[in-house]
């Protein structure tokens, strides 16, 4: 066996996975050790009252954790979305549950409390069975986001194996920094969706690695979307939200640049479909 | 989806509260809270109808096994197996000795 191989081995048996920890898991390890405190807990039953009409059986912490707790000392609020509950679907309570937090956070730091945000996004965004309402919570969320996003950092991380699309893509794109892993996939609307509006010609939602190709983390970061492209370990990725939260707030946020992104689009030959590197390059405006 | 309710005997109320689990596809999600002095008291909502019978032998069998704490569980369950239900609830109980 060779150095590499050992080495590789080695390292695979420490790492310890982002992705397969439950949302409760991801954002207790995220915060500083020991100052997890959450926020209208599952115990506090606050459930969806839509889904038992619907005969759908709730979750007790409607698929939303929000906690309080410091993260390099600096005091932060996580909201992370368990993709695993109805596919990560946002709601009325959990939606409000993450627009509340954020509002505090403005609130604290008009106060002189200088709270950070860090929302872990695993959603396929408004859920249906509420429609109006979670749409509400979504638009919420945005206000919020822009809200806070000019006192301290708002940190948005998809990790999969969900992504985050719909409403709540838009809320990702309003974050100070966006943080991905190769698992991840970022898009407005969802594979089966462009699948039945596009056709299955144009758009397979089976396909994975041209789904991936379009969507996913990897594509994302090379086309300039993201702010960060990491691999599935715990350390890194704690790592990597501690070194943006250290930057600061950004002078301009991505979605402010807007004009830069508009001029591209409206220079795009749209005759024929673009595959991922001509994305790339619209973006970058070189060859990756 | 069913709401279902089971009682069965217990000792002394549990210490603390636990959850495990998640409302997803196979799997559920398992609260433990302390009960009433002798009872363990039971409610399960489930997305599977007509599964009363299978839920009351899960129980009866792992129940009459030892003497459980008196303790409130509530289930919420998204069509897991017996075999998922048995290891969640083991989880919980030890998720509780831990606490």
């Amino acid at each position: 066996m060779t150095d590499a191989n050992t080495d590789n081995i080695a390292r695979l048996l420490q790492q310890r996975s982002f992705i397969e920890l439950g949302a409760r898991q991801r954002a207790r390890a995220l915060l500083d050790a020991g100052s997890f405190r959450e926020l209208i807990d599952p115990f506090a039953r606050v459930t969806s009252p839509w889904l038992p009409k619907q005969g759908i059986v709730v979750q007790a912490d409607d698929g939303v954790i929000v906690a309080k707790g410091t993260i390099d000392g600096e005091p932060a609020v996580v909201a992370a979305i368990e993709g695993a509950f109805q596919g990560g679907s946002l709601g009325e309570v959990g939606g409000a549950k993450i627009a509340g937090a954020l509002e505090l956070a403005a609130e604290d730091n008009r106060k002189g409390i200088p709270t950070r945000a860090l929302l872990l996004l695993e959603t396929g965004g408004v859920r249906l069975q509420e429609a109006n309402l979670g749409l509400a919570a979504i638009a919420e969320i945005q206000s919020a986001i822009v809200d806070l996003r000019q006192y301290q950092p708002v940190i948005g991380l998809i990790a999969g194996p969900v992504g985050c699309f719909g409403g709540m893509s838009i809320a990702a794109g309003l974050c100070s920094y966006l943080l991905v892993t190769q698992e991840a996939r970022l898009g407005l609307n969802g594979p089966q969706v462009i699948e039945q509006e596009a056709g299955i010609d144009e758009y397979d939602s089976r396909d994975r690695p041209f789904i991936w190709s379009l969507t996913g983390g990897e594509q994302r970061n090379a086309s300039g979307l993201v702010d960060a492209y990491v691999v599935d370990d715990l350390e890194v990725i704690s790592e990597q939200v501690r070194s943006l939260f250290k930057q600061g707030v950004p002078v301009l946020e991505r979605s402010r640049r807007h004009a830069w992104f508009l001029e591209r689009l409206t220079a795009l030959d749209a005759t024929s479909q673009l595959d991922a590197a001509q994305v790339r390059s619209l973006y970058q405006g070189e060859q990756p | 989806m069913q709401t279902l309710s089971f009682q069965f005997s217990a000792g002394q109320p549990a210490q603390g509260r636990a959850l495990v689990g998640c409302v997803g596809s196979g799997d559920l999600e398992v609260m433990l809270e302390p009960g009433t002095s002798g009872t363990l008291a039971i409610e399960v909502v489930t997305s599977v109808n007509g599964s009363d019978a299978r839920w009351q032998q899960l129980f009866q069998r792992m129940f009459s096994e030892q003497q459980m704490p008196a303790l409130n569980i509530s289930i919420h369950d998204f069509g897991a197996t017996p075999g998922v239900v048995r290891l969640r609830l083991e989880q919980a109980m030890e998720a509780l000795a831990d606490d």
